[in-house]
Order: C-alpha cells, then structure tokens, then sequence
C-alpha cells in the first residue's frame, strides 16, 4: 500500500436526530491540531437527511471541508446504510486517518468498516499523535486501565480510531471560518438492508448529562449510608454542582448507571471534582484525573485517590461535608 | 433453532494491581473468568434454549487453557464447545482475530451468533462488529434482549446513551450482547460433573475455512508500539486535621478555584 495517496485528517459528524452531537466538535478540535501538524486538511463527514444546513458548524470548529451525504437512508443511524456511505466515500477521497466518537454508534460503525476495509482501528483513545514518520500514534487504556498502550499502523490506511466523548478539549468556534460543503450522492445496496428500526425510545434518565457539568460532587462507597448520601445531596444543591458516583454505588443499586464515572461509565473533566470517600480505583480515576482542579476526603489516608487531588482532606467525608454545607450557606448569605 | 455464542476467558482486571514500587502489573494470581458480556450472551442463548430448545454451541480461541471457560459453559448448560487454538493465530489484533473466529464460525451451521459486547482487557467492542462483516451478516450491537418472532425474524432491544431502541432483523444476526442484560445461571451440580466428562473438540487453522494471510500477526494492520503505567500525576496537598479546619481549607481553595 502507498501511503503517500492517503491525505487529510477525516472525522465522522455523529448526528442524532438531526443535530451533530458534541463528541463531533472534539474531534473536529483535535483533528485541526493534526492536520496542522501533517501540513494537511480537516474534513468532516456528515450523513443524515435533510442535514446540509448543518455543515456550516463543522466549518466553523475547524473543518477546511464538510463531505454530505443527504439521503433518507440515513435519517437515523442503521448500520449498513453508514457502513456502504463512508465506505464509498473513503474509496473515492482515500483519507489518512479517520476518527470517530466512542459511543453506541460510533462503536458499532467504526469495527464494520475496519474489517469492510481491511485496516486497523482502535478503541476508546485518551491521546492521539504524530510521529516523526507521520504515522498516528494512538494511546488507548487497557487492562481496565492499568495499563496504557501506544498502537500504531504503519501499513494499512485509513488509520482508524474512536475517541471517548469527553475527552478531547474542544477550542472555541470561529464564527468568520471559511471552508466547502461538497455532496456525495452514495449509490446504495440496499439488498443488504436486514436491520430496520421500528422505534427509538429516550428514557428518562436521572440528573444532567455529568460530562457536562462544571462543578461534581462525586459519592463513593465511604458516603454510601444514608446520612452521607443526604450530605452529598445538601453539597450539591448549595454549590449548584450535579452528582456523580464511582461503580460501588452503582453496583449497590444507589444510583443510576448514567452517573458512574470512570472505565465502565463516562470520563468527565469539570473544573471542580469534588471526591467523597470514593478510594480512587484505577478504573475510576482513568475517568476523571483530567479534571481542573480535585478535591478528595476518605478517612483511608493511603487511599488512591490523594494520588492525584490538588487538595486531600483525611477525614469522614459525611461530616465534613455537612459543616461544609452549613459554612457555604453562612458564606453565601454575607 | 441453532446458536453459537463466542466467549473469552479474561483476567478479572479488577483483581489487578500495579506495583507500586516498579509501576508494572501484577499478573500474578490474577484469577481467569469467563468474559462478563460473553456470559450475559451466553445467558441469552440458555434463555433461548429454555424456550425453544435451541442447540448451543459455545466456542473460544485461546491457549490451550480456555478449556476451563469452555467446562463452565458447558457446565451451565450449553450442548457443545469447541476450543480455537493454533499457533497461526498468536500475536492477533481485533481484526486478525475476526478472522479466525469468522473462519470457525463459517463451517458451524447457525441461525444466531452471539458475542459479548466488550472484553474486560481490552475494551475494544470490535471483534463482534468485524465478524458480522466477514461472514456478510447483519448485527446488532448493545443488545439488552432478544424475542423470536414467528417468521423466524428477531425483535432486538439495544441499549443506547439516551434511553433504547428496538429494530426488526430479516433471517441471521450476529448480535453483540451486554452482561446487564441478564443475570447469569450458576453452574448446577450435575452440570459441573458432566462438564469434565464433556469432549471439548479443538480446531486448529485446518478446520477453519480463512486465508492464512489474514491471521495472526501477518493479518494485524495494528501494532503495540510501547506499553507503558500511567505515571503517578504530582500530588496535591494532604491534610490530616478535625473537620472544622477542614472546611477553611476546602473554602479557601474553592474561593481560588473562583467556585463561590
């Protein structure tokens, strides 16, 4: 394979019901930074029907052209009417390096059209660079964490990857940023059409979407009884913050999934990551180290998670974080 | 009604630790189980047995020692299990191993296959997805549950960040399955003896039907460039103190984080 005819830096624009998911515009900011490192271009594809109008946003995060492809085929995400559009279209512009946001669909997109394209991917990517060799370097966790592993390929081309919402830094948009929209038309198969949605159902889930809060109050199991719980809950509602957990009070059954930070759950990055008496698994710590500025209590004071606070308090998270609520209230009232 | 469900035997990578002197894993007593979302799918086809009296195969590459994966699987009720294992295929990525399992999976008649979502140790979601493609099936991935509807089609349920879908499947699916789907059955007694009793058959690269060039290493595009521990970020300040010094010091720092 001759690497030299593959170019630019690709990314998928996940929509979902018509409006480009935040994962989309991270990795728009990170490929900007690639390409500018390659010396080459970023492009965004974006597939969905009746979608061209929301080309203009990828422009204006960084994008130097958006490839759209509007077709009713793919409204809502299916696999293989995604599968065969960024097939044909990487056939046609033969990109470098294409990345796509770990989530349901990008997780279930990215493998099929590895193995359709006979070319290496990899999961979850907390670091992307490039090498002297202008290959891509992409660290990933493994081992639940306990390990970090750099993988490249270096012979097969697009070089593939996921990225995790979330972890990424997205820059500011450039409302003044110029750049093309080009239609593809794909030319569907749609003998291959098996799969076929009858309904998309959103739950309610419990609280905000915790990646995008600014100020966490995380529980663990130390603050995991009653009384801690109500704390935690007082702190949040003093400070305005939302409420994450690690895994032990998920697995307990105390609080919903769509909360748990950490290797099985999301990876946030608020500015204020408050740690109540969560011991600081590897697990869960790979989900929130990136954060702005830490705070840890647990009474344990060898605990993991002073490893990496800005600020460790030794001592029971539940009554500390009570007087706490108290002192803010008094502070705030002043 | 024939299923074959792919398991992996995995570290529990909870049960891993890091030296904290070196900064390397220990390995070491690490216990090996059946990959949790394989076993969620295992237990779905168990389920699907229960009601329709479905053929269950389980099969498995690995070393020679995947075998005790097998046993519990056959130990809890599944009819068959074969153990993938050559030489051929060592040093694979996702793809490569795809591969190889699609290869096994081409000469097992089946109406349903079934993966677990994810490995514990590596996370990747991939191999599911990637088999589906070599053997030019439809799949369904982040499945919760699966109902067999009369024609023979399948009304699936998939978990999504946002609530679920359901999606209707002409004929064969490969589905990928999540451990939270369902409660995995114990092994039963008379399971457990049968089970070592059990032949456990074992293919090599002469029973698959695949081209060597798509195996193991060779049939890897990726590659581990260099493993490494996180290092250890520069730690913050510890206090040891009662709780009212405490909290001046924690106002104090959210007053300079501009928090209040």
């Amino acid at each position: 394979m001759d690497n030299s005819l593959y170019k630019d830096v690709y990314i998928f624009a996940e929509q979902r019901d018509g409006v480009i998911q935040p994962v989309a515009f991270e990795l728009t900011s990170k490929a900007r930074e690639l390409a500018d490192n390659l010396g080459e271009k970023v492009v965004a594809i974006l597939l969905g029907s009746d979608i061209k109008k929301e080309a203009n946003s990828l422009i204006m995060q960084g994008a130097d052209r958006v490839i759209c492809a509007d077709a009713i085929e793919l409204k809502d995400y299916i696999t293989e009417p995604y599968t065969q559009a960024i097939a044909q279209i990487a056939m046609d512009a033969k990109p470098s390096i294409i990345l796509f946001g770990a989530t349901t669909i990008g997780r279930d997109l990215a493998p099929r059209l590895s193995a359709r394209m006979t070319t290496g991917l990899t999961a979850d990517c907390t670091s992307l660079e490039i090498s002297e060799t202008r290959n891509l370097m992409m660290t990933r966790p493994a081992f639940g964490g306990n390990l970090m592993a750099t993988i490249v390929c270096t012979e097969h081309r697009p070089q593939m990857s996921t990225v995790r919402p979330g972890v990424m830094r997205r820059i500011p948009m450039n409302p003044d940023a110029t750049g093309v929209v080009d239609m593809f038309e794909v030319k569907f198969d749609s003998s291959k059409f098996k799969v076929k949605l009858i309904r998309k159902v959103k739950e309610e889930r419990k609280g905000i979407d915790i990646t995008e809060a600014k100020v966490l109050i995380s529980a663990g199991r130390g603050v995991g009884s009653e009384a801690g719980l109500l704390a935690v809950n007082n702190l949040a509602k003093t400070l305005g913050a939302e409420i994450s957990s690690s895994r032990a009070l998920v697995d307990a059954g105390v609080v919903d999934h769509a909360v748990q930070v950490g290797q099985t759950g999301k990876t946030v990055r608020p500015d204020l990551y408050f740690a109540c008496g969560i011991s600081g698994a590897i697990q869960h710590i790979s989900g929130m180290e990136e954060s702005d500025c830490i705070i840890a209590i647990n009474k344990d004071k060898f605990a993991p998670i002073f490893g990496v606070a800005d600020l460790g308090i030794v001592a029971d998270a539940t009554k500390v974080l009570d007087l706490l609520s108290i002192r803010l209230k008094a502070e705030m009232t002043k | 009604m024939k299923i074959v469900v792919c398991i992996k035997q995995v570290p529990d990578t909870t049960e891993i630790k890091l030296n904290p002197v070196t900064g390397t894993l220990i390995r070491d007593g690490v216990p090996s189980i059946i990959n949790p979302d394989d076993k969620g799918g295992l237990e779905m086809a168990l389920q699907l047995k229960d009601k329709y009296n479905a053929h269950v195969t389980v099969i498995t590459m690995g070393p020679p020692q995947a075998d005790m994966a097998l046993r519990e699987a056959l130990a809890m009720g599944a009819d068959h299990a074969i153990l993938l294992t050559d030489r051929k295929f060592a040093g694979a990525d996702t793809l490569a191993t795809s591969n190889a399992l699609a290869g096994a999976l081409r000469n097992i008649e089946s109406d349903l296959i079934i993966t677990g979502r994810q490995a514990i140790d590596g996370d990747t979601a991939q191999v599911g997805p990637q088999i589906a493609e070599h053997l030019d099936l439809p799949q369904v991935t982040y499945v919760e549950s699966l109902e067999v509807l009369g024609d023979g089609n399948y009304q699936i349920r998939k978990w999504t960040e946002d609530g679920y879908e359901v999606v209707e499947v002409d004929g064969k699916v490969l589905i990928t399955v999540l451990a939270s789907s369902s409660k995995a059955r114990y092994m039963n007694v008379k399971g457990i003896v049968e089970a070592y009793d059990h032949e456990v058959e074992v293919w090599g690269f002469d029973n698959i039907t695949v081209d060597e060039a798509c195996l193991g290493l060779k049939g890897s595009p990726t590659r581990v460039h260099k493993s490494f521990t996180k290092g250890v970020k520069s730690t913050g300040t510890q206090y040891e103190v009662s709780p009212e010094e405490a909290v001046d010091i924690i106002i104090n720092k959210l007053k300079e984080k501009f928090v209040i």
